[in-house]
């Protein structure tokens, strides 16, 4: 008798007429697609970009050259070298560069910064035509804070309550 | 229609004895380009409508809504480097797309646009259209075979075989539609739809074949869907298997030739479908409206069954999972050709009783 039953169902096409009524029911649904660059979707302020360096609000770099984030880092994306500060003698990086090409964006630098120097921004959408235009030296990244500070330090605040 | 009349005599003034193959080519370019046109836009009415379903908006970019996507598609194609690969044989190799979207294009000659208004009103229509549409199988093989490559062959064998099967259906379910009209004419064929006896009750939308020969109907159309190799029954692509099948070592235009066949494949054995069951020309229900010359009506209305159909070719990619080869060969041979065939007996006793309807 079941088999009668399932040889009547397989030749009406019940299962097919189914699937059919089921996806055509989308036909006229609301559609989910963002369309990008006129859209985008909210970023968590621990998104992980492009990487900046910050200063001080009275215009200090922040970095001291601890290299805790060089040592951290498992790409072995970022190269170090410190200097004691003609003048101050201050313990200050004398250069400080991140090869975008073989960071993973881990966020470990970020992690393990003691004074919150090296920060990764909600920026994604930086490209380069060369290989070299993604290696990011001490003075870029330097830019980078400076122009996004506000950005930062609002992620930064937004994301406080839960470290 | 006057122009045309006018035209005619202006022309054979003209051209004289030229002018009778002047006027088949124009009348050709008439069918044919507007043709090409849909087959281009089929292809984007495929992609927004699975996006549709897909709960995506499919392509939007180009143009007003994406409306200007075939036509980018094309030049895109038609701008890329022709590749024949090295140990290929060129004229075969060539020939290949050519012969697949040569039958799917020349068949239109006997699909009837109104009452007679074909390219050529042939008497034994349905015979010639058989005929053309087999010929596609050769393209196919020649495809796979003069690209000199393992996949493109495999890929051939497996299209061709499932060709061929279901032609053997879609034979047997054309048999059935010829014998419950009595004639091999598809202008005939789509009159004789509206004769019998739900048509003397004014029901003509019933007395079309599709109720009466339903079974026969669903046959035609899956076995349409697996004779154009469209999903669900696209073993030939299986694009997690043999990547392209036979059109693997295409590139440029020689692979947009194929998909070409392709779309204008479906668009065939819908307008076929459309002719054979819905009615034809025939319009669902009287709009009411006088306004327009008949034969845009016509015409309305054959696109309008046709485009119906081509949408459920679209649906049923957007839905189902791709058949098995084994069980795409078993549907082919072991359910549809039995089904068909005890069909067209029922019918043949059917159409002797006392019951018959198509009087």
């Amino acid at each position: 008798m079941e088999s009668i039953k399932d040889f009547v169902k397989s030749f009406m096409l019940t299962e097919l007429l189914k699937g059919l009524r089921l996806t055509g029911s989308q036909v006229f649904a609301r559609k989910v697609t963002i369309q990008y660059p006129e859209e985008k979707t909210p970023y968590s302020p621990r998104f992980r970009g492009l990487h900046a360096l910050r200063r001080y609000p009275n215009g200090e770099e922040r970095c001291i050259a601890c290299k805790l984030c060089e040592a951290v880092c498992p790409a072995m994306a970022i190269t170090i070298e410190s200097e004691s500060r003609p003048g101050d003698k201050t313990r200050r990086t004398s250069r400080y560069d991140i090869d975008l090409t073989k960071c993973i964006f881990c966020g470990f630098c970020e992690e393990s910064c003691p004074v919150d120097s090296i920060v990764e921004t909600h920026i994604l959408e930086y490209h380069g035509e060369k290989r070299g235009d993604l290696y990011f030296t001490k003075e870029m990244l330097l830019a980078v804070g400076d122009r996004y500070e506000p950005q930062i330090a609002a992620n930064r605040e937004a994301d406080a309550r839960y470290r | 229609m006057n122009w045309i009349d006018s035209l005619e005599t202006q022309g054979q003034a003209l051209l004289g004895d030229a002018w009778p193959v002047v006027w088949s080519l124009l009348r050709i370019l008439v069918v044919v380009l507007p043709l090409l046109g849909c087959v281009a836009y089929l292809t984007f009415w495929e992609r927004k409508l699975i996006g549709f379903i897909q709960l995506r908006i499919g392509p939007n970019r180009v143009g007003p809504g994406g409306f200007l996507q075939p036509i980018a598609d094309a030049i895109k194609l038609l701008f890329k480097e022709v590749i024949t690969p090295a140990r290929a044989n060129p004229g075969l190799y060539i020939l290949g797309p050519v012969m697949t979207i040569m039958p799917a294009l020349a068949a239109w000659v006997v699909i009837p646009f109104g009452p007679d208004r074909a390219l050529a009103n042939v008497n034994a229509g349905l015979l010639l259209l058989l005929a053309i549409t087999s010929l596609e199988v050769y393209g196919v093989i020649l495809a796979g075979w003069a690209s000199n490559s393992k996949y493109a062959l495999l890929g051939a064998m497996r299209a061709s075989a499932q060709m061929v099967s279901y032609e053997l259906a879609i034979g047997f379910a054309l048999v059935v539609v010829l014998m419950v009209s009595g004639s091999l004419n598809l202008s005939d064929i789509v009159e004789a739809q509206n004769r019998g006896r739900f048509a003397e009750m004014g029901l003509n939308v019933l007395s079309w074949n599709w109720l009466p020969l339903l079974p026969v109907f669903v046959v035609y159309f899956i076995s349409g869907i697996a004779e154009t190799n469209r999903h669900p029954f696209d073993v030939v692509e299986g694009e997690s298997e043999i990547v392209a099948g036979h059109m693997i070592e295409y590139s440029g235009m020689g692979f947009a030739i194929f998909f070409l066949a392709e779309y204008a494949n479906m668009i065939l054995i819908s307008a076929l479908a459309a002719i054979m069951f819905l009615g034809g020309w025939a319009p669902f229900f009287s709009l009411g409206i006088d306004i327009g010359p008949q034969w845009f009506w016509d015409w309305f209305w054959l696109f309008f069954k046709t485009f119906l159909l081509v949408t459920v070719f679209i649906w049923v990619r957007a839905s189902f999972p791709r058949y098995r080869y084994d069980q795409i060969m078993r549907l082919g041979w072991k359910i549809f050709i039995p089904v068909t065939l005890i069909w067209l007996v029922v019918v043949a006793i059917w159409i002797q009783t006392p019951f018959n309807i198509w009087k």
